[in-house]
């Protein structure tokens, strides 16, 4: 199922033959340390392009770090990180990496709390990010209208002038999840995206998740198995840093490693 | 573009705007010059450099405002670019003047006393116009770029990010105070003659830089607000909201911290360029920590993030600072301390925020009505 490094490194020259779908994201051998507790471990993982991939693990097993990497907030002691439209993005900031098409959300909403809500999809929204455009260009109105559409999708068309601030803890969650969609990334990691819902806001976000995937490739990292098992078409198990199962949601479940870790977990 | 020029205020916003400018650029040259001496209404002389040096401070406000009330990164050394566009004046006003100084000399005063023979080599050229004021416009920025790379690449923030902004401007302090970093040491520059041919005792020149002054400030302030309004100026209030979740949406955050520093930088050169052929002396006080702490009051006591409240503080704080050190000198310190404290207790928005309470006191009584 997982391939080896090299034979992913031949899939993607060759612009896959055999395979039937090709990655869009690769991590290979990838460690990071910090402070001498080995947070990733000769990791190897392959992203598929299209659909939904979750990241499953108990806490500790490396998931947020293995985002870090991928995003470039963290770099790696070794390995490499490869990203489809851009090649090997092990060296790029943080900045260059969100606008090659990787959007990520994080565990705690972060939405621009002093910023309303039209505002927060505005700084989102896919466009020129330099200092020029930003200091000089206006709204065209195919872009008003896209902020618009992002609104309907979200729920939140009748707060766009409303502080962020103000928001609900699921609708924060999901103004981040429209600021994502503004960005038009071709990947999107989302890092516990249910965390703290209620059992209603959790359905309209597996809604929305399962519309997210029908036009690009969604990671989430969640330790929610009921949650997972609603939306995983697949699923990576990591623990202490390493990938220990790799496969749809049955096949993982029923692995002995896995059903050790959890079970020996608690 | 006018439309979008015409977006950075309401309507009632351009109308105060336009008042403030008549005032400063009418109403007090006009009860300066046609209201007859002796008339309470008017301007004595003395008060024209005084009310300039003001401005002077208003212009410093604007630039902490934009980089501290908008950007959330607060500098406790704007002294320094302040000092940096001051002293490149002076070293202009003393050039113009060689061979007229006590000594007759060709050198300023204070190189004839350290019995030194030439100009510096960063003296040279000074005394042409054109590049003091280049030297004014570029060498503040340009000391801003250097040092906000460095400090902005290396993700220096928050408190760590102020203290090496004092530790800066404390380290060139002392820099200034040496009679061999050939800028006057201890008295700096002072005793200048005129600037671009006008004498600089005469009350007209000193209206002059006044209106020159005022001038300078009206049009930073609407620089400053046509930033703000734009896009940039909201991504500027969101580094300071959350400067990590600005990256992950693809900005360059190093970039725009570099625009809005440098630009603050710019304001500041220019600010003190103009303080000191009115105040008729620079010297390394300029650079002392407490000077720069001082800026940063005026924005919180007028209020963060409005641009206005900072010019506001800075016409207020000043004020007091200029009645209370003529009439109880030894209390203006406690009067300072109590005003900062009092300010950051009560009124955490400053001054600015006054204006906040009163429509919002009324929104609230239409609600309750409703209700």
């Amino acid at each position: 199922m997982s391939a080896s490094p090299t034979a992913v490194q031949d899939e993607a020259g060759r612009v896959s033959l055999t395979a039937r779908r090709f990655p869009i994201l690769y991590v290979q051998a990838v460690s990071v340390s910090f402070d001498g507790f080995q947070a990733l471990d000769n990791l190897n993982l392959n992203i598929q392009d299209g659909g939904i991939h979750c990241i499953i693990g108990p806490n500790g097993a490396g998931k947020t770090t293995l985002l870090d990497v991928i995003t470039g907030k963290t770099r790696a002691d070794a390995g490499t990180v490869f990203y489809k439209p851009l090649g090997s993005i092990s060296q790029l900031s943080e900045a260059q990496i969100a606008r090659g098409g990787i959007g990520r959300k994080f565990q705690r909403p972060t939405v621009f709390e002093n910023h309303s809500v039209f505002e927060n999809l505005e700084m989102a929204l896919k466009c020129d990010k330099g200092l020029r455009h930003s200091l000089f260009a206006t709204l065209r109105p195919e872009e008003r209208e896209r902020i618009q559409e992002v609104l309907g999708i979200i729920g939140l068309g009748d707060q766009a002038g409303r502080l962020a601030g103000g928001l609900a803890h699921g609708q924060k969650q999901w103004l981040e999840i429209g600021m994502l969609l503004a960005q038009e990334p071709q990947m999107l990691l989302l890092d516990e995206p249910v965390a703290g819902m209620t059992p209603a806001e959790i359905e309209h976000t597996i809604g929305l998740l399962h519309s997210l995937a029908a036009s690009r490739t969604v990671v989430v990292v969640e330790h929610d198995m009921e949650f997972v098992h609603s939306i995983a078409q697949r699923v990576t198990v990591l623990h202490e840093g390493r990938v220990i199962a790799d496969g749809d949601m049955d096949q993982v479940q029923s692995h002995p490693k896995v059903i050790e870790v959890y079970l020996g977990d608690q | 573009m006018l439309a979008r020029l015409m977006a950075m205020h309401s309507r009632r916003a351009w109308l105060a705007f336009a008042l403030a400018a008549l005032v400063a650029l009418v109403v007090v040259p006009a009860l300066n010059l046609a209201v007859p001496a002796g008339l309470p209404l008017r301007l004595p002389d003395y008060l024209v450099p005084l009310l300039g040096k003001f401005l002077c401070y208003a212009l410093v406000a604007l630039a902490m405002d934009m980089v501290w009330g908008f950007t959330g990164i607060l500098s406790l050394g704007h002294g320094v670019f302040f000092a940096l566009g001051g002293y490149a004046m002076g070293m202009h006003l003393m050039r113009v003047m060689s061979g007229e100084g006590h000594y007759r000399s060709q050198l300023p005063d204070f190189m004839v006393f350290l019995n030194w023979q030439e100009l510096p080599w960063f003296w040279q050229g000074l005394d042409q116009f054109w590049l003091a004021a280049l030297v004014i416009l570029l060498l503040p920025g340009c000391a801003a770029l250097v040092f906000g790379f460095f400090a902005f690449r290396s993700r220096i923030k928050g408190v760590y990010f102020s203290i090496i902004t004092q530790a800066t401007t404390f380290a060139l302090m002392l820099l200034f105070f040496r009679n061999e970093t050939g800028l006057g040491g201890n008295n700096g520059l002072t005793d200048f003659k005129r600037l671009l041919g006008f004498s600089l005792s005469t009350p007209a020149t000193k209206l002059g830089l006044y209106l020159t002054t005022a001038l300078v400030l009206l049009l930073s302030y609407l620089a400053c607000r046509y930033i703000v309004t734009s896009k940039l100026g909201r991504l500027l209030r969101a580094i300071r909201d959350g400067e990590s979740r600005l990256l992950f949406l693809g900005y360059d955050v190093l970039r725009y911290k570099l625009f809005v520093w440098t630009f603050s930088a710019f304001l500041c050169g220019i600010a003190g360029a103009l303080y000191v052929p009115q105040v008729g002396i620079i010297n390394p006080s300029e650079l002392h920590p407490a000077n720069s702490i001082e800026m940063a009051i005026w924005v919180a006591v007028g209020g963060r993030g409005s641009l206005v409240g900072g010019v506001l503080g800075a016409f207020l704080v000043n004020g007091a600072k200029s009645w209370f050190t003529v009439a109880w000198p030894e209390l203006w310190l406690f009067f300072l301390a109590a005003l900062f404290i009092g300010t950051t207790m009560f009124l955490p928005r400053g001054l600015a925020g006054l204006k906040d309470l009163l429509p919002r006191a009324r929104r609230g009584d239409t609600t309750e009505v409703t209700r």
